[in-house]
């Protein structure tokens, strides 16, 4: 790499990781500001220590889970149906689908918390954990059917007659061969939703009614409150999470490279 | 297999959680609080016009800051060997999935009062407020949504044939012509779909200038959380004219590329 390529590069990482590098030194800090006061692991006792931050973790990873699975199925389910449309219906369907990934978070937010007050009243129910899994489901499916339609669109068709032809039955068919090849694309939006999901505020924000706390809406009531190094070591620990999440995967497509060349 | 069916779960579901709430928010945007026909909620609305204009302002610096910062990084990623990509790929996600708010969190620590930057300067004699005005909240922004604009311009540069550059070079191109009549009518695309990834949501975000901006610097997204929970009606006009004009932006934008780039 040229010198000024390594130089201009070298400084936007570390535009982009300074500040994170930074709150975690601070998570090791004896003290509550930002003055160096010596070590110390207490906020990392106090972070377990803290049954909300707890529990709203416990949240986050069960609306991360459920609703990244149903948006996969749905989301797979959808990309099949709308391929076989042809013309101004599948037209329609994929615009339906791409408004609502391009309306803003804010909108979807209170669109849909207006919708589930509403809904609230007639059927007597209350916003919470239900309502907050729908409307992650509902903006996790889009971006299931963006990753696997390409997929389908590249299939060759008659590999699946093949399978027919060679006596599998129709479901055998679909799954060896239809599943098989769509499945780069299903991972991809399977872990598209799980991010999203996890990482959501607004959406969350809107729907989750007077009392479900998910990690980020726990994060948002404390970063509002007193600052607290309890967050600095939070974030630490996610971040090293996200570090060993994002470099098993990098092996794992390195591995799958390999075995294709 | 020619089937249909399979998507008719993933119909049903957007019908119901796509399309009504939307249209909720047009009728509530359209009627007063009895539910009668009213453009009163848009005269409130209307209001808010210069909180409006501050955010489409502050959504197009630091989308324009975060393009030219972005372009020749996305440029120098695309010319190296295919696994020096993967790891700055790789490196340049990796914040993105760190939770937004700890990161604008992040920044609210560094620059605050006899914060590290702040203790920096005040060594070579500098004492400003570093926290509270519109230069924080943009810089807050290009923080948030930088990779946005990197991936997609990586993506795309790293896609151009290097044959097309070796033969603008024979035919007699110099570095600048090389840039300007080959990469950049090639990355288009990845613009369109960069400034498509930060202006959207900058424009319409909430949060970041209550972190790091000042009374003046508040936005659209923040007037909506504020007013939805006691007026729908006015907090549905705001939200339809944000989603309207965004998508007024989109169409816009995507005369100048293809189709593709947004979807």
């Amino acid at each position: 790499m040229k010198k000024s390529y390594k130089f201009y590069t070298g400084l936007i990482l570390f535009f982009m990781y300074m500040p994170i590098l930074v709150l975690i030194l601070f998570s090791f800090n004896d003290g509550k500001t930002t003055v160096w006061k010596g070590f110390t692991l207490d906020w990392y006792v106090d972070l377990f220590k803290d049954q909300m931050i707890m529990n709203a973790l416990w949240n986050t990873l069960l609306v991360a889970v459920v609703a990244s699975c149903v948006a996969t199925v749905l989301g797979t389910a959808a990309a099949i149906g709308i391929n076989n449309f042809k013309g101004k219906k599948r037209v329609l369907i994929q615009n339906v689908s791409n408004i609502s990934i391009l309306t803003p978070d804010i909108v979807t937010g209170v669109s849909l918390m207006l919708m589930f007050t509403i809904a609230g009243i007639t059927f007597h129910f209350q916003m919470g954990f239900w309502t907050v899994l729908l409307a992650h489901i509902s903006f996790c499916t889009p971006y299931v059917v963006l990753s696997v339609l390409p997929r389908l669109r590249r299939m060759d068709y008659s590999v699946y007659e093949a399978a027919l032809d060679l006596g599998c039955n129709q479901w055998q068919a679909f799954y060896k061969v239809v599943i098989h090849e769509l499945m780069p694309g299903i991972f991809t939006g399977f872990l598209m939703s799980f991010t999203y999901s996890l990482d959501d505020f607004v959406i969350t924000y809107f729907t989750r009614g007077s009392s479900f706390q998910t990690l980020s809406v726990q994060i948002y009531t404390m970063t509002h409150q007193r600052i607290s190094p309890k967050i600095n070591a939070l974030s630490a620990l996610m971040f090293v999470a996200i570090v060993i999440i994002m470099v098993i995967i990098n092996i794992k497509d390195r591995k799958n490279e390999k075995k294709f060349v | 297999m020619k089937l249909r069916r399979p998507s008719l779960p993933y119909i049903a579901w957007m019908v119901v959680f796509t399309l009504i709430p939307i249209l909720l928010i047009g009728f509530y945007a359209f009627t007063d609080s009895n539910g009668a026909f009213s453009l009163e909620a848009f005269g409130k609305a209307f209001g808010y016009m210069n909180v409006f204009a501050n955010s489409l302002w502050i959504a197009f610096i630091s989308t324009l800051i975060c393009l030219v910062l972005a372009y020749p990084l996305g440029y120098i990623i695309s010319r190296q060997k295919q696994s020096t990509q993967n790891i700055l790929t790789m490196l340049i996600m990796i914040p993105m999935w760190m939770n937004f708010l700890l990161r604008i969190y992040a920044w609210v620590t560094l620059l605050q009062n006899n914060g590290p930057i702040d203790t920096m300067l005040s060594f070579i004699g500098i004492h400003t407020n570093l926290l509270g005005n519109r230069g924080a909240v943009i810089l807050g922004m290009v923080y948030e949504y930088l990779p946005f604009m990197i991936l997609p311009l990586y993506t795309v540069m790293s896609k151009i044939d290097n044959r097309l550059v070796e033969a603008a070079q024979d035919l007699g191109a110099n570095k600048s012509e090389v840039m300007g009549k080959v990469i950049f009518p090639l990355s288009v695309p990845g613009i369109i779909s960069g400034v498509t990834m930060v202006f959207v949501p900058s424009a319409s975000t909430f949060l970041v200038s209550q972190y790091l901006g000042g009374t003046n610097d508040i936005m659209i997204g923040d007037v909506i959380d504020k007013i939805f929970w006691s007026d729908h009606n006015t907090g549905s006009a705001i939200a339809l004219v944000l989603m309207v004009s965004i998508f007024a932006f989109l169409i816009i934008l995507n005369f100048f590329g293809d189709e593709e780039a947004i979807s």
